[in-house]
Parts: C-alpha cells; sequence; structure tokens
C-alpha cells in the first residue's frame, strides 16, 4: 500500500525515516518544490546566511553527535558554495548528506540559468555522489547516501536531484536493503594479525599509542580506556582524537605534531612500538616521515585499507573497525596470563619515568602577564570554565593550537575543529551545528579575529534561533598564524596579516540583538568569561590578546618532530663593554 | 613501465569519471583505457595502461577498490595476464608493393578490413609491443593512418570477487519493528 506524493515530500519522508531532524539550507529557485513542503513538515529548517555555513552547521552536528548531518543548497552558486564544507567533511571523515537541487532534466547540458555539473564538481569532494535522474530511484539512493555516509570510514554524500523530480508525482516504495556489491566495509580485523599485534603488545618496552579521530567515530573511547588501563601503555591523542581518551586520564600524555607538546613528541620518537589506532600518519604529526618513530614497530588498525601503509608501512596491519578490533585485543589480553614486559614492574617504570621527566621539562604551560591577556591564559581560563565537559568549536589558525594544547576534553565530540582541511570559517557554523544538536550543553565557538570575520552573517542565524553559543574571539590583530610563520621564516616580513579594522563587539553584538563585550585586562578575564557563560542567549565576548605571541613548541615544516623550537629565539646578550 | 589495471565496475553514468580522476587528480597520465560491457550487462570491465610510480601502484589500486562504484580493481603489471591491442591500419600504397605489403601483413597475423586501388585496410591484434613494429613496417611502404584499440587484458588467475551482501535498512527495519 502506497500514497501518491512528490519527490519533494518523498525526499522527506526517506529523511523522517532515517531519522533526521535538522536541515541547514538555502533555498533557491529549483530547490523550492522542496522548500513549499518543508513549510509545514516536522523536520525543522535552519536557515543559514550562507551554504558554505549550512555544510558546517551540518558537520557540527554530526561531529557532536555522531549521526549523520544534513545540509541543502540549490542549484549553481548554492551548490558550488557547499563545496568547502564537502571536503572538510571528507577530510576528517564526517558523515553528512547535502541535497542539491539541479535544474529540470531536459534542461541539463544546456548552460539553463542557475546550471552547474553538482554531480561533475564534486565527484572528487564527496565519498560518493549521485544525480537522480527518476523519481522512483529516489527512494533507494536517498537511504543509500546516509548508509555510505555513515559506514564504514563516514564522509560526505552528496544527492543532486533536478526540480522536475522535486515536482513528480509516484509511490514511496519502502527500502528495506541496501545493494552495493563493490562497498566493501572491513569491520572484522584478521584474526592472525591480532594475534601478531598481541605478541608485539606483550614484548614492547617503550610502548605507545597513537589514538586518533578514528576512535571518535567507531565510538571507541571506552575500547581504548580499558586498553591502556589493561596493559598501563601511555597515549597521544591527535588534534581529531582529543577527548578519545580522557584529558585527565593518568596515561594521557597530551596531543603530538607540529605543535604538539614535547614529551608527546620525544615518545614518539623514542617509543619501540606504535599502536596506531584509527589515525592516518598525517604530515602535521609525523614531520619528515624518514625520521618519524625510527625504533617503534608499528601496529596498524583502520578501517581504511587505503590508510594502511600510505605514509608508514606497518609491522602489523589489521583493517577493521578499531572497536571491533580492541574489543578483541582487550579480550585476549584478559585472558593470558602473562603480562606485557611494560606493564611489568621495571619495564613500565623506566619508560614512565623518562616520559614523566619530559613533561616536566617543558610542560604545556598556560603563560599569564599582568599588562595583557596572553592567548595561553585565554584558553586555560575557558578550561578552566569548562571543566572538560563543554563543546568546543574551534576555527583555524593560532588560536585552535592553543585551544588543543590547553583546553582539556573528557570525552569525545566535544572538541570540533577542522583538522584536515583547515578550513577557516569553520568555528562558528560547526558551533551551532553542535548546539542544535546538543541544546543541552554549554557551546564555545572559540575564534580568530581574522575567521570570525568570515563568519559574522551567522550571527543573524544564532539570534534567530536563540542559540545560546558563546563566542570567544580571541582576537590579536593579526591573521595570527600567519604572522608567525612571516615572522619565523620569512625574516618577520609580514605582508597581508595585519587586521586593522575589527568590529565594535558590544555594537555588532547589540546590532543582533544580543551581548557582547570586548576586554583587554588579565584582571577582566575570568569574570568576564563567567559573565558570558551565565547569559542564558549568545554572548560575543572579543578577547584581545598579545599580538606578538608565537604558537610553541613547534616543528618547522619539513623537521623531524623531534626537533622541536620550544619558545621564542632568545634575544642575543650585548657583548660586554 | 605502464601499469597495467584492470576493473570490474558497475555500468553507472559517472563511474567512469570516478575512476580516471583518481588518476587525474595525481597527475598520471593515462596511456590507454578500454571499457565495455561484460556477460552481466550491468558490469563492466575496464583496462587501463598509466604510468605511475611503482611505490605508489599499491595506492592506486587501492584507491580505486575504494570507489563504491569499483566492484574489484587488480593490478596485472606483475601477476600473470595477457594483454592484446588491436590495430587498424590505412595504407596507401603503390601498384608494386601492394604483394609485399601483404605478406607483412600475413607475417603479422594481420587481416585486410579493405582494399581499393589506393592500398589497404588492415587489422591486426597482438602485444602491443608487437604492434609497434607492425606500424614501423608499414610506414616505411608509404603514408599510414593509424587507430589503436589501447589495451585489453586478462589476469590468468583466478581472483575471489568480494562482494558486500545486501544490507537490510534502518528505515526497513524501524518498519518491520512498528509492524510488531
Ligand atoms: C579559508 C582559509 N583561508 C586561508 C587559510 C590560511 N590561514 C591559516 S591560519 C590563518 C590565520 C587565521 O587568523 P585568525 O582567524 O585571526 O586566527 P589566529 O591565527 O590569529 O588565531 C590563515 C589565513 C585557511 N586556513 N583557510
Ligand atoms: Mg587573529
Amino acid at each position: 500500500m502506497s500514497t501518491l506524493m512528490s519527490g519533494a515530500r518523498m525526499l522527506l519522508e526517506c529523511l523522517s525515516r532515517e531519522g533526521v531532524d535538522s536541515i541547514f539550507g538555502y533555498p533557491g529557485g529549483v530547490t523550492l518544490p522542496l522548500y513549499d513542503v518543508l513549510y509545514d513538515h516536522h523536520i525543522r529548517h535552519v536557515l543559514v546566511r550562507h551554504e558554505e555555513n549550512a555544510a558546517f552547521a551540518a558537520e557540527g552536528y554530526a561531529r557532536a553527535t555522531g549521526k549523520v548531518g544534513v545540509c541543502c543548497a540549490t542549484s549553481g552558486p548554492g551548490a558550488t558554495n557547499l563545496t568547502t564544507g564537502l571536503v572538510d567533511a571528507m577530510m576528517d571523515s564526517i558523515p553528512i548528506v547535502a541535497i542539491t537541487g539541479q535544474v529540470t532534466s531536459k534542461l541539463i547540458g544546456s548552460d539553463a540559468f542557475q546550471e552547474a555539473d553538482t554531480f561533475g564538481i564534486t565527484r572528487s569532494c564527496t565519498k560518493h555522489n549521485y544525480l537522480v535522474k527518476r523519481l522512483e530511484d529516489l527512494p533507494q539512493i536517498i537511504h543509500e547516501a546516509f548508509y555510505v555516509a555513515a559506514s564504514g570510514r563516514p564522509g560526505p554524500v552528496l544527492v543532486d536531484i533536478p526540480k522536475d523530480v522535486f515536482q513528480a508525482q509516484g509511490h514511496y516504495q519502502h527500502v528495506t536493503a541496501i545493494h552495493l556489491p563493490g562497498y566493501k566495509v572491513f569491520t572484522e580485523g584478521h584474526t592472525g594479525q591480532i594475534r601478531r599485534a598481541v605478541q608485539l603488545i606483550r614484548l614492547a618496552e617503550r610502548p605507545l599509542v597513537y589514538a586518533g579521530g578514528g576512535i571518535v567515530a567507531a565510538g571507541a573511547a571506552t575500547e581504548l580506556r580499558e586498553f591502556v588501563e589493561r596493559t598501563g601503555f601511555p597515549a597521544v591523542n591527535t588534534l581529531m582524537g582529543l577527548g578519545a581518551l580522557p584529558s585527565t586520564h593518568p596515561n594521557f600524555i597530551s596531543m603530538p605534531g607540529m605543535h604538539g607538546s614535547y614529551a608527546a613528541n620525544m615518545a614518539m620518537s623514542a617509543a619501540d612500538l606504535l599502536i596506531a589506532l584509527g589515525v592516518r600518519f598525517d604530515d602535521r604529526v609525523t614531520g619528515r616521515l624518514a625520521a618519524f618513530a625510527p625504533h617503534a614497530k608499528v601496529i596498524h588498525v583502520d578501517i581504511d585499507p587505503a590508510e594502511i601503509g600510505k605514509n608508514r608501512a606497518p609491522d602489523v596491519p589489521i583493517v577493521g573497525d578499531v572497536k571491533r578490533v580492541l574489543i578483541r585485543i582487550n579480550q585476549a589480553l584478559a585472558e593470558s596470563k602473562a603480562k606485557p614486559v611494560a606493564q611489568a614492574e621495571s619495564g613500565c617504570r623506566a619508560w614512565w619515568e623518562q616520559i614523566r621527566r619530559w613533561k616536566q621539562e617543558h610542560p604545556l604551560q598556560p603563560v599569564s602577564s599582568d599588562s595583557e591577556i596572553k592567548p595561553q591564559h585565554l584558553m586555560a581560563e575557558i578550561d578552566r570554565l569548562s571543566e572538560g565537559h563543554a563543546i568546543v568549536a574551534a576555527d583555524v589558525g593560532q588560536h585552535q593550537m592553543w585551544a588543543a594544547q590547553l583546553i582539556r576534553f573528557n570525552e569525545p565530540r566535544l572538541w570540533l575543529n577542522s583538522g584536515g582541511l583547515g578550513a577557516m570559517g569553520f568555528g562558528l557554523p560547526a558551533a551551532m551545528g553542535a548546539q542544535f544538536a546538543r541544546p543541552d550543553k554549554l557551546v564555545f565557538a572559540v575564534v580568530g579575529d581574522g575567521g570570525f570575520q568570515m563568519s559574522i552573517p551567522e550571527l543573524a542565524t544564532i539570534t534567530s534561533f536563540g542559540l545560546p553559543i558563546k563566542i570567544v574571539v580571541m582576537n590579536n590583530g593579526y591573521l595570527g598564524m600567519i604572522r608567525q610563520w612571516q615572522e619565523l621564516f620569512y625574516n618577520n616580513r609580514l605582508s597581508a596579516a595585519e587586521l586593522d579594522c575589527f568590529p565594535d563587539a558590544e555594537k555588532l553584538a547589540g546590532a543582533y540583538g544580543f551581548k557582547g563585550r570586548t576586554i583587554e585586562k588579565p584582571s577582566e578575564l575570568a569574570a568576564a568569561l563567567e559573565a558570558a557563560v551565565k547569559e542564558p542567549g549568545p554572548y560575543l565576548l572579543n578577547v584581545r590578546v598579545s599580538p606578538a605571541e608565537c604558537v610553541y613548541p613547534m616543528v618547522p615544516a619539513g623537521g623531524a618532530i623531534n626537533e622541536m623550537v620550544l619558545g621564542p629565539p632568545q634575544p642575543v646578550a650585548e657583548a660586554a663593554q | 613501465m605502464l601499469q597495467i589495471i584492470s576493473l570490474l565496475l558497475e555500468n553507472k553514468p559517472g563511474a567512469l569519471m570516478r575512476v580516471t580522476g583518481l588518476l587525474s587528480q595525481r597527475g598520471y597520465n593515462i596511456e590507454s583505457l578500454t571499457v565495455a560491457r561484460t556477460l552481466d550487462p550491468e558490469l563492466s570491465r575496464m583496462t587501463i595502461a598509466v604510468e605511475v610510480d611503482p611505490g605508489l601502484r599499491q595506492q592506486v589500486i587501492k584507491q580505486m577498490n575504494k570507489l563504491i562504484n569499483v566492484l574489484q580493481a587488480t593490478d596485472l603489471t606483475e601477476s600473470p595476464a595477457v594483454t592484446r591491442e588491436l590495430v587498424l591500419v590505412r595504407v596507401r600504397t603503390a601498384q608494386q608493393t601492394r604483394a609485399a605489403v601483404l605478406k607483412e601483413a600475413e607475417i603479422f597475423g594481420g587481416r585486410v578490413v579493405d582494399s581499393s586501388t589506393e592500398g589497404f585496410a588492415i587489422e591486426v591484434t597482438g602485444d602491443p609491443e608487437k604492434l609497434n613494429e607492425f606500424i614501423d613496417v608499414m610506414r616505411s611502404y608509404g603514408e599510414i593512418e593509424v587507430t589503436r584499440s589501447g589495451a585489453v587484458a586478462i589476469g590468468l588467475e583466478n581472483k575471489k570477487l568480494r562482494l558486500q551482501p545486501p544490507v537490510p535498512t534502518r528505515a526497513g527495519n524501524e518498519l518491520e519493528e512498528n509492524v510488531q
């Protein structure tokens, strides 16, 4: 039994069945039939102010929950505006489904008004994409899209729907099965390889867990925790994996990589075994690949076979869902009587002592001063208010790195950032998506004065929906990360790095109908942040920080990760007269 | 050396673009590409000859296998396989060399597919290297025009085809739950 309905209604029927409650989008000519049905539909449509932000908001929603985020745009410019968010989701393996309108089927290819080859343009921006040519294919395609986006290594899927397909009338057919014979999802992990992994784990003397976004995607935080507790092994979380192991966990060392901690990078470099879980040996983590973890045997667990051996050939490759694999490794460790060598008193102690020494020698420290607010001071204050529980959506730049270094996350899906693509303009819309998904949560958007100015239009969306986001602008008056590189590697020739104009935060927020404030004194910081958090609605806190700070430690591009620059060059002492 | 890749893929719009996109994105130049449907009309068999850094060949195969429209991508470069190509050559030749041209064609196992006072159109299949030789020989007899099909290859080992079985949809499941 089926009822006759339009393609637009059929689409919403499919979305409902997939459990979609919100769509982030922007209408246009060819999606008008869809918007007409949305008019009195229970699915909430969130009108953003730019399609790029629809994609980022869908990502924020997905990143904060693990559920598929949905965004929607019209043909031509609407679709092309989505692409940055699609690539961002691709790079960070975030499940989103994008619906785009397309010109009427018989006009496709005729340079019709607002026509763009969305299917072609987004081929490389998506995990998979579709052009719907017949209404009867629509339900199958939509359910496939959700399945592909969320399964295996998650990612963005785009469905391009011509206007006539939205308008056509047809019968909705229930889709009970997805048949994609060429879509291989490997979950279990090879038993022999898992056995070999357990052997290496037993024998290691300087083991290190290197855990990333795959743990978050797989929902494997509990299994990870069991693993480190069972073995007593130290662990680092990558930028994408922050929160996978609670930052307050005694086995957690911090983040490795270009702006990772001294201890994390030294441990990577000295380890004799890396247990790489849901990571991709990204160049921002490994530095010069040839010098990366030179003494380590590598166990690499990833659901994507193409990641195994891409950058570093592992000794034990395991293709599988990291959650399933960890369960089996934990089981094997529980069943065996022999304890890992590193867990035995002596081995463990020496390695841990070494790591503690590294931590003490160069801790990640919240620097502060009496005269100006240090960026690190700001992040430490946010950390104090968050207590490891708030959602923090960062933009891209120096503030992102300081936030990653200094704000603690005691669960996955609290730290949202554009890791792989590094897309400025991500932070604020991602915070919106997260706040929609988790209305109960304290959500900070921690953004730079540069990136914030890419997102200002969304203040309207925030007001419209009364989203109580705490926008904290770390205002250093510069495209700080650009300034840092120009200072360090281009003779301090600051070219196009200065942001000499920033709007008055109080007036700006006021113009959008909420509160805002600018502060610059260290003594004001704590109270101002507390007031922002107490405010029931949105809040814009513009924090003027010292402009000249650089993010350290830093591994210069192409360097080995144990060759960190730990701080600013010391001024050369003047020769004694 | 060229990498010879054999793919079994769904016969769907865009499938070809996804495969070639992986190569062009990496700046690889495709030497030849052939594609046609298989016994199962919903599937196509594609053979690609492409210059790829030896160190990256495995990665390219893995990336192709990840494509949802691709059922199987196999590297035939170093595994037992037969590679063949077809060439059509039109050669203009003078009266006195016609017999010689026919003799040469015969040596290469060629077939005359058209004959006129101007010359011949000859079809030869074989190993791509051998076709190069045939083309060189023909060129020595006069003006030629050449169309090559590009390499088609078949592996000689049985490769297990691992296909994903159908998965019940969430929407379908919920439906059943509601019914119960
Ligand atoms: C869309 C985009 N354009 C350019 C860049 C290059 N980029 C990286 S960091 C950065 C500076 C960001 O400045 P700001 O938002 O003020 O943050 P800060 O580094 O000062 O904390 C730029 C321009 C980028 N990552 N994304
Ligand atoms: Mg800045």
